[in-house]
């Protein structure tokens, strides 16, 4: 479905500030398979999500989706079949324009958007019963625009949109995050529903243990540009975040140590 | 009168230029200073093949198709070649000086012998005045030619602005407001960014450009400075008309578009009359811009203190 085969990036090569943000990656990701990302700050997991996007050129590696070699295609073309929620609420919808007008541009994601009306009155009813649907009630709103919703309501809405065109993938990117806890519960209920009822395939990546453990039937962790854990079937199934926090640790341990062993080199031979 | 329906027409011949100000400036907002070109290309490139004998409606409709083509260079420039937006706009308006002149050979083009598109609005007149040259509302005496060429400007003015809210309301048009308002979203929506903005600016240079093709064919001359302040103008009408409309639908964004564009006109019409120097009109256009964009900051600023105050 989803297959990466060694992508590297680096970003401000050749400068001081250069990072090395991912270092050969390789993953597999099957059909309907709802996987987790997680990693410390800095560890390339976000990087991984937006190289998959085609928020930048690769340096090298090979990403294919859906059976097709979309490493050139630019961001715009991915879309077609990739589904996404950013981590920021605001980044997701168009504050202006009213919340029917961004589920008719979410409507047409991917496809061509030709001379024909965006809304009328068939297409306002169908929207009405997907937004009753998610239980948040802003079906009466329809007409209302986006920005004058909470962080919570425009997540929601997102994924709503993210879902109106079924993606061969879809892509969130720590999208309770920036949320209160009691939205962030209920987006988190929501994206459950949504992907368990379309089978979506799920590249989530998030910062919350609990989230990884629960959710999904993968889970891996990066760090520093690599994919360090692989996690899957019964071992994921009675995965719980202690066992993350501690391999968290563990990682910890080792690169302290390889500091300290860099220092000891350093000291004893320069 | 004749003062009064003079500044009408006026008015409503740039709230065509209002229009395309308001897609590029609001709608994708992209700060486009091509105006000042487009603007003066249309006049030239419709008095030019007015002159060589053109049909009038088509040569109009080239003025259009020369604007967009110097919008889309503009857009292009930033799209493609990475230029500032300010500086795409600055060299495609310099560089439009010189084009306008060589499309004229002159600098100056008079119609005044010529058959214009205003001559379309005498058919009229004389449907409904009769032979009469000079008509008298509530009064007042009128040219019937004045009249005519106020109905056709205002008959113009609410075609392409009803064409303009239908074309925002279709699928293509709704991707290119997203554009202004959230261009990550839109992109992961599967649009391409750049070639949208393109066609956004090309569209509202075609309407800057066919407002200077109608100026032209008003006044009786295409001049290579009739552009020079065309932008703040139109910026100015676009501000006064969200003012008076008071809201960002996209409908009343275009109506306010027009009251804006005929208000500005009455009021400095109105200003002349008092003794304006002429000369201080393009500063007083400034100043009133930097007052609009201004004052409303100082408003809030000072309702914030206000309330401070009360709680305190």
């Amino acid at each position: 479905m989803l297959e990466l085969t060694d992508i590297r990036k680096t970003f401000f090569r050749g400068t001081p500030n250069e990072v090395r943000a991912l270092r050969g990656v390789n993953l597999t990701i099957d059909r309907g398979s709802f996987v987790c990302v997680i990693g410390t700050n800095g560890s390339g997991k976000s990087t991984l999500l937006n190289a998959v996007a085609g928020a930048f050129p690769l340096d090298s590696g090979r990403i294919l989706l859906d059976g097709q070699d979309i490493t050139r295609w630019p961001e715009h073309r991915r879309a077609k079949l990739i589904g996404r929620v950013f981590q920021d609420p605001f980044s997701g919808t168009a504050p202006s324009m009213t919340i029917a007008e961004n589920l008719a541009l979410a409507a047409r994601r991917g496809l061509r958007r030709g001379p024909g009306l965006a809304l009328n009155v068939g297409k306002r009813r169908e929207m009405r019963e997907r937004v009753r649907a998610m239980g948040l009630n802003l079906e009466d709103r329809l007409n209302n625009p986006i920005g004058t919703l909470s962080g919570g309501q425009r997540q929601s809405l997102t994924l709503l949109m993210a879902g109106m065109v079924k993606p061969a993938l879809l892509l969130l990117d720590e999208h309770t995050a920036a949320l209160d806890p009691k939205s962030a519960d209920q987006v988190i209920r929501l994206t459950e529903e949504f992907i368990a009822k379309d089978r979506l395939t799920t590249l989530m990546v998030t910062h919350s243990m609990q989230q990884a453990a629960a959710l999904g039937d993968r889970v891996i962790m990066m760090d520093r540009g690599q994919i360090v854990h692989d996690i899957s079937g019964i071992a994921k199934q009675r995965l719980r975040p202690e066992d993350l926090l501690s391999r968290f640790d563990e990682i910890r341990r080792a690169n302290q140590l390889d500091e300290t062993a860099a220092e000891m080199l350093h000291s004893q031979y320069v | 009168m004749t003062l009064l329906i003079g500044s009408l027409t006026i008015g409503l011949i740039l709230s065509l230029l209002a229009f395309g100000i308001l897609i590029s400036f609001r709608v994708v907002a992209f700060e486009d200073l091509t105006v000042d070109g487009s603007f003066a290309l249309g006049g030239a490139t419709a008095a030019t093949l007015i002159v060589g004998q053109i049909h009038p409606l088509l040569a109009t409709f080239c003025a259009a198709l020369a604007g967009a083509a110097a919008g889309g260079v503009t857009a292009i420039l930033h799209t493609k070649f990475g230029i500032d937006r300010l500086l795409s706009g600055i060299l495609v308006m310099t560089g439009l000086y010189s084009v306008n002149l060589r499309v004229m050979g002159k600098s100056n083009v008079p119609l005044l012998s010529e058959r214009t598109v205003m001559d379309y609005g005498d058919g009229w007149a004389k449907l409904l005045f009769g032979d009469e040259t000079v008509v008298s509302i509530a009064g007042w005496e009128a040219p019937s030619r004045d009249l005519s060429s106020l109905m056709l400007m205002g008959f113009a003015a609410i075609v392409i602005g009803i064409l303009l809210y239908t074309f925002f309301r279709t699928n293509f048009g709704l991707a290119m407001q997203a554009i202004g308002d959230n261009s990550k979203m839109i992109r992961a929506l599967g649009v391409n960014v750049d070639l949208m903005t393109i066609g956004a600016l090309m569209l509202g240079n075609s309407l800057i450009g066919l407002a200077g093709a109608l100026m032209a064919q008003y006044q009786g001359f295409a001049d290579v400075q009739m552009g020079i302040g065309m932008l703040v103008w139109g910026v100015a009408s676009v501000i006064l008309g969200e003012s008076l409309v008071g809201t960002k639908k996209i409908g009343f964004l275009i109506a306010g578009a027009v009251m804006g564009s005929v208000l500005f006109r009455l009021l400095v019409a109105i200003a002349l009359r008092w003794g304006l120097n002429p000369n201080d009109l393009k500063l007083i256009t400034a100043v009133f811009v930097f007052a609009a964009l201004v004052l409303p900051k100082f408003a809030s600023h000072g309702s914030r203190l206000v309330r401070r105050n009360r709680d305190a």
